[in-house]
């Protein structure tokens, strides 16, 4: 036996014994389900009692109409609790708008960005004039700004939010995760302008040249600072899930950016395979984990029950942990590179179905009998649709990652469709679902069109699912027809047009449901539109904190 | 779970090993990769013309990475070439093998298509050359004027493509661009690869060639 296959035997056994001795070492009470921890996400006496802060006062109560179960406490949630929930809020509102503000900016724009690169692959001769409009510089343009605009900001205000509620701790270091939060939007912002102008690193998903990757990783350093000593300073003693999820996504993703944009290092085939190990991984060490563990709480939340399994759940957290940072190889299928290293991470890919099933079996259990719920609440709608979203991306993912699939799928558009289905009907989806819930207690207001919700929901989803059938379909003609010696190449452009155009019909749903969600966002900011409870609420400080937290 | 430092070392401990595996190994194993006898350092305009292929994201629509025959064999038989091997790029900063083919593989389009005329006329207008094509059209790379300057070069289009009482001159981004595709050319002779990379491949019809006298005898 080679070195090469002894050192890939090696990073799997090692995965597979660290991932026993991880799970081993957490193994109190391995075997018997602890709902305690699964329930540190409810105060004392509140589960049972439904919580969506998008929803207005009556449609709240058919949400919590249909979610009575028989054996629900009729007491209210503990008063104590509940005040360190709200200081745990107050304290972080101020940093997390501004996260989610800086989102929102850049959701848009990126998501623009994206649908005129889209109606370009049809109308080649449209917008060329200037070299900013060109493809190349426009779809990466696009890719920057919703990566790390749109779900990179997102998820830090998320975590920042859920981080003292979870801890039951105001937060510290507010100044500096302004501090970190203006570095790393002006590293965004800076990164999208020299990649406008020409200016690039050249290796797709790290494009930002190096010199202003420095800021994006000392502004993350800046936020990781905070949110490590508010995990120190705790009050509650177990961790919950999404906890987890959060202070692993923070670090990996600044690690990972740094090794990757180490300048001077890397070179030739060995840094086509750091950058697709770091492509993959943006997605599966930071935009995952976040949003699963959003998922972790705002689904339980929302229906008021615990998961399911607190164990299944740590199953899951180690096994993604373990098996996941060493995917991305498999993007260079069939290319120079040593065949292990392919083959490595074709066999991650495939191990991954380990936590994706683990998180699936505990959200379907905990949902048994609970869907219709996502009738009554539209930011329940979100997650959900979120969490099958992983559920099938994630799926699919594995599969593409075998050899035979990706002969035909490689170098295609089927792959552009898969990114999309996780990065926005997955992630993206989720994020939406979280920011609903929490703007009415950052800002202490209720959206003020609640329907507009609806119309989002709608014209996203039916938005990603057009964008995601047709462009798959597309894709796979394009891979067989690139397959085919016997047909000329032109072939293999000529049969997707059809699906581009489709893609661009879904992208512009898309588009449209950002610009009603933002628009519904700058009103709510803006305090526009009916003052429904805006006065009531603010004429009884007492009263308005019970209202707004769910009391 | 309890402890935050047995959650942060847990982290930490999954990403070293995914480091060592796809980034630190892959660096050991090719850092000792020599340039092929045949293949040339970049000059200096065409390594102009490679950032102006980065800088407008060509990368995204054009792999340069022919695969195998085993794998694909389609590759080869469009005179795309071999398939590539490490050497190949070895004076490739930042590497460009791209991950998609909206448009064909460039590895060797030097081989393939060295008309300087072809090149330039496609970049201006590449449905003059290809009709369905869906590449962007590249105007901003030329000049349009009524007469060209003794030292600037004309393009020579098909005519339908010049305005009328024009001409298409090409500007220096656009003479190194097509400097660097021309010198895209990868079809030295190679050595074999050594055969623990192959899995087998050439180790296997090897085996019976070296069994059958032992065997015959």
């Amino acid at each position: 036996m080679d070195s090469a296959l002894l050192s890939l035997l090696g990073a799997f056994l090692l995965s597979m014994i660290g991932l026993f001795a991880f799970i081993w070492s957490l193994r109190k009470g391995l075997l018997v389900e602890n709902p305690r921890a699964a329930s540190v996400i409810f105060a004392k006496g509140e589960i049972g009692r439904v919580d969506d802060p998008a929803l207005q006062g009556s449609d709240h109560a058919k949400l919590q109409a249909a979610a009575h179960e028989a054996g629900d406490s009729t007491d209210g949630a503990d008063a104590a609790e509940i005040a360190d929930r709200v200081a745990a809020d107050r304290s972080s509102a101020f940093p997390v708008f501004m996260f989610i503000a800086f989102a929102c900016m850049w959701l848009l724009f990126g998501g623009i960005a994206g649908l005129v690169s889209s109606l370009k692959l049809h109308w080649p001769d449209w917008l060329v004039s200037e070299a900013w409009m060109t493809f190349g510089r426009l779809r990466t343009v696009h890719l920057t700004a919703v990566l790390y605009g749109w779900i990179t900001n997102a998820e830090l205000g998320i975590i920042i939010w859920l981080m003292p509620r979870l801890l039951r701790t105001p937060l510290v270091g507010t100044m500096w995760l302004m501090l970190g939060g203006a570095l790393v939007n002006i590293a965004i912002a800076s990164g999208i302008g020299a990649i406008g102008a020409g200016w690039t690193d050249g290796l797709e998903y790290l494009e930002m040249p190096w010199p202003i990757g420095i800021f994006f990783a000392a502004g993350m350093v800046c936020i990781i600072g905070p949110v490590l000593y508010t995990l120190v300073n705790r009050k509650t003693e177990s961790l919950y899930v999404t906890t987890w999820y959060h202070t692993a996504g923070l670090l990996w993703i600044t690690l990972l950016f740094i090794v990757g944009k180490m300048p001077g290092v890397h070179f030739g085939v060995q840094q086509a395979a750091m950058n697709w190990w770091y492509g993959h991984n943006v997605l599966g060490l930071w935009f995952t984990p976040v949003a699963v563990g959003a998922i972790y709480y705002f689904l339980p939340k929302i229906i008021a029950r615990p998961i399911r399994s607190y164990n299944l759940s740590l199953l899951g957290f180690w096994t993604l942990a373990f098996f996941y940072a060493q995917v991305g190889g498999h993007h260079l299928v069939g290319g120079p590179v040593p065949g292990w290293l392919i083959t490595l991470s074709i066999v991650q890919s495939m191990m991954m179905i380990v936590p994706v099933i683990a998180f699936s079996i505990n959200m379907g259990l905990t949902l048994r009998g609970r869907m219709r719920l996502g009738l009554y609440s539209p930011t329940l709608r979100f997650v959900m649709f979120g969490g099958i979203m992983y559920l099938l991306s994630s799926l699919q993912g594995s599969f593409e990652a075998l050899r035979s699939v990706q002969q035909v799928a490689h170098f295609t558009h089927f792959t552009v469709a898969h990114a999309h289905l996780g990065a926005y009907g997955f992630v993206t989806m989720v994020l939406f679902g979280a920011i609903y819930f929490m703007m009415p207690r950052i800002l202490h207001f209720e959206w003020p069109y609640p329907k507009l919700i609806s119309v989002h929901f709608w014209l996203a989803s039916i938005g990603i699912l057009i964008y995601f059938v047709f462009l798959s379909y597309g894709g796979w003609l394009q891979g067989l027809a690139m397959l085919d010696p016997a047909r000329p190449f032109i072939d293999s452009v000529v049969v997707t047009m059809p699906w581009l155009q489709w893609r661009s019909v879904g992208g512009a749903l898309m588009v449209a449901s950002h610009v009603v969600f933002v628009l519904h966002f700058l009103a709510m900011v803006l305090r526009l539109g009916p003052n429904r409870v805006g006065a009531a609420l603010f004429a009884d400080q007492g009263k308005a904190l019970g209202v707004a937290h769910g009391e | 779970m309890e402890n935050e430092v047995k959650l942060t070392t847990g982290v930490v401990v999954t990403f070293a090993i995914a480091v060592s595996a796809l980034v630190v190994l892959p660096y050991m194993q090719v850092r000792d990769v020599k340039p092929p006898e045949g293949l040339k350092p970049y000059t200096s305009a065409e390594q102009r013309g490679r950032a102006v292929y980065i800088a407008n994201g060509c990368m995204y629509c054009h792999s340069q990475q022919p695969r195998s025959e085993s794998f694909a064999p389609a590759d080869a038989k469009r005179g795309w070439g071999r398939a590539s091997v490490p050497g190949d790029y070895y004076y490739d900063k930042p590497h460009l093998l791209g991950s998609m083919r909206t448009g064909p593989d460039l590895l060797n389009i030097g081989v393939r298509q060295p008309s300087k005329d072809w090149q330039l006329g496609h970049l201006f207008q590449p449905r003059a050359y290809v009709p369905e094509s869906i590449m962007p059209s590249y105007p901003y790379l030329f000049e349009i004027k009524d007469k060209a300057d003794p030292d600037e070069e004309t393009v020579n289009l098909p005519p339908a493509h010049v305005p009328p009482g024009k001409v298409v001159v090409a500007r220096p981004e656009a003479l190194d661009l097509v400097k660097y595709l021309q010198s895209l050319k990868r079809n030295y002779p190679i050595l074999p690869p050594e055969p623990r990379d192959t899995t087998g491949a050439p180790a296997a019809p090897a085996a019976p060639d070296a069994a059958k006298p032992a065997g015959s005898s």
